[in-house]
């Protein structure tokens, strides 16, 4: 019982996911945090089996914060998105695979474009513009069908995006919170997805950037990203 | 004429030669708290625990047991543990369980210890397989004990929940049934990490586990509070307790209450659930009673027409 979303704008890559954690038909939690920050410009909303998920999720945080130690530039979006799924390719060939379903947002520096992957936990690999996970697939992909274009600004994406959390609060039993993430050129934004203009209180909030849960401060090795 | 009496005498029960060599080696000082616990060596290393010896022991003991419910009637009935809750407030943290523990539909027992005191500052709680949630929550207060002696540093709850976590994702789908709370009070003030058989941990304010759950989260949501008095807070956890023990079968007999405060934990009290129940049904009744009483009494105030 998840829901996740994201898409893709002109030069930013927007990430949704609920915040319930429980077991079985009981919600313990109703604000978990399941959008992990895996880089300055990288993050993934992850669901699947519970246990496995938090573990694959540090796993593959620390090995991304690992290649940056050594390589002092973090792993770009594409090359990102194929160590995770070989990961998780590899992990389904094993005795013990992980159950983890995720989609990966990322804004390449380099060439300035934002990317979004859709990946399952039997290694498939997407490349999409906007896309969801759990039960977020039965009613807000024909909502991002209709609503999503090209080169949407980012109050344009944000519209986009409530729309698919007000169709998934007017149609799914049951109730999510959800948590949203904006990636640009800037790095990761917290967005309030619940409010009525995220997009001004998000430029508002500007100077003082706000990073979800980064689990260590900036490496400062005098290359910027 | 020795040496051919050994060759046909038939083999020592127990021929695993690193076992016997520790016995012989062992003083009369280490049957203390030296011993190491259970299959635990001194030095806190697992010795090796002992499986079925059949081709796949999980599949084995996934047929024989009732632990994984894919076969309820198995004959061995796995001794459960049923309603933990613990929550954060103000004051602490309440720890209250209850103390049944059922085999199938058998009461094992009605004075089982579900709360753990791993240290003086740190409590588990027990939901799920009884001897699981015991094993491993000792062996996690071992384990922080040597934390303790290697960083001269008390460990922090989010720490200790976390090496609890990793043992059981270790073993994750082979057939261990827990779902526990480690709570306590550390650096950063009181914690409460629920870590279960999935390998799944969470940090939070409030929790209840255990097939009572669900009974005790409907008075416990209800009546939480983060400004709850010390004394609103006992009541409400001893309340929950007794709630999920009247109305869930596999929870009742006593309820234990725990308080943890800055200086580490207090033990509160042990209470028996059907006394208490019927206390608090005869008080609901007179507080009615005096409240329809009083709205049917003519007011003092009233002015006579």
């Amino acid at each position: 019982m998840e829901c996740s979303f994201g898409l893709t704008g002109k030069d930013y890559v927007l990430l949704c996911s609920d915040m319930s954690a429980g077991r079985s038909i009981i919600r313990m939690k109703s604000d978990e945090n399941k959008i992990k920050t895996l880089g300055p410009h990288l993050a993934m909303a992850y669901g699947g089996e519970p246990g496995d998920t938090n573990n694959f999720a540090e796993y593959v945080e620390r090995n991304m914060r690992l290649y940056h130690i050594r390589n002092h530039y973090p792993l770009l979006p594409e090359p990102a998105s194929a160590w995770i799924r070989r990961t998780l390719a590899e992990s389904i060939r094993s005795r013990h695979p992980y159950s983890v379903n995720l989609l990966l947002a990322g804004y390449d520096t380099t060439t300035t474009k934002p990317h979004l992957y859709w990946i399952d936990y039997l290694g498939t690999k997407a490349v999409v513009p906007y896309a969801a996970h759990g039960m977020g697939v039965y009613v807000s992909l024909s909502t991002m069908d209709k609503w999503w274009f090209n080169d949407m600004n980012k109050r344009e994406g944000v519209e986009v995006l409530k729309k698919c959390v007000d169709e998934v609060k007017k149609r799914i039993t049951i109730n999510f919170n959800f948590n949203c993430i904006l990636i640009d050129k800037d790095g990761i934004h917290h967005i309030n997805i619940e409010s009525e203009d995220p997009i001004s209180e998000y430029e508002a909030a500007q100077p003082k950037d706000t990073v979800v849960e980064a689990p260590n401060p900036p490496l400062d090795v005098g290359v910027t990203a | 004429m020795n040496s051919v009496l050994t060759q046909i005498q038939p083999p020592a029960p127990h021929s695993r030669l690193e076992e016997q060599d520790e016995f012989e080696h062992t003083d009369a000082a280490a049957w203390g708290s030296m011993a190491g616990f259970g299959n635990l060596s001194r030095t806190g290393g697992i010795a090796g625990m002992s499986v079925p010896r059949v081709a796949d022991p999980t599949a084995f003991l996934d047929m024989h047991t009732d632990n994984m419910s894919s076969n309820p009637e198995a004959k061995i009935k796995i001794a459960h543990g049923t309603t933990t809750l613990a929550f954060k407030f103000q004051g602490g943290v309440i720890v209250a369980v209850d103390s049944r523990a059922t085999a199938g539909s058998y009461v094992a027992s009605g004075t089982v210890k579900k709360v753990i005191e791993i240290n003086k500052f740190l409590l588990g709680t027990m939901a799920g397989g009884a001897a699981d949630c015991q094993y491993w929550e000792t062996y996690l207060g071992m384990q922080c004990r040597l934390y303790e002696l290697r960083n001269k540093e008390r460990i922090s709850v989010a720490a200790a929940s976390k090496i609890l976590s990793n043992i059981v994702y270790q073993y994750k789908g082979m057939g261990l049934s827990m779902g526990t709370m480690v709570c306590g009070w550390d650096k950063t003030g009181p914690q409460i990490f629920y870590v279960d058989d999935d390998g799944q941990r969470l940090k939070g304010n409030l929790f209840s586990v255990g097939s009572g759950s669900t009974f005790a989260y409907g008075v416990l949501d209800q009546g939480y509070r983060w400004d709850l008095t010390d004394e609103e807070a006992q009541e409400l956890g001893r309340r929950s307790i007794i709630a999920a023990g009247h109305r869930d079968a596999y929870s009742g007999n006593t309820c234990n209450l725990y308080h943890v405060k800055e200086n580490g934990w207090d033990f509160i009290g042990n209470y028996d659930v059907n006394e208490l129940w019927y206390e608090y049904e005869a008080k609901k009744k007179a507080d009615r009673e005096t409240a329809t009483a009083a709205a049917a009494a003519p007011s003092p105030m009233a002015v006579e027409p």
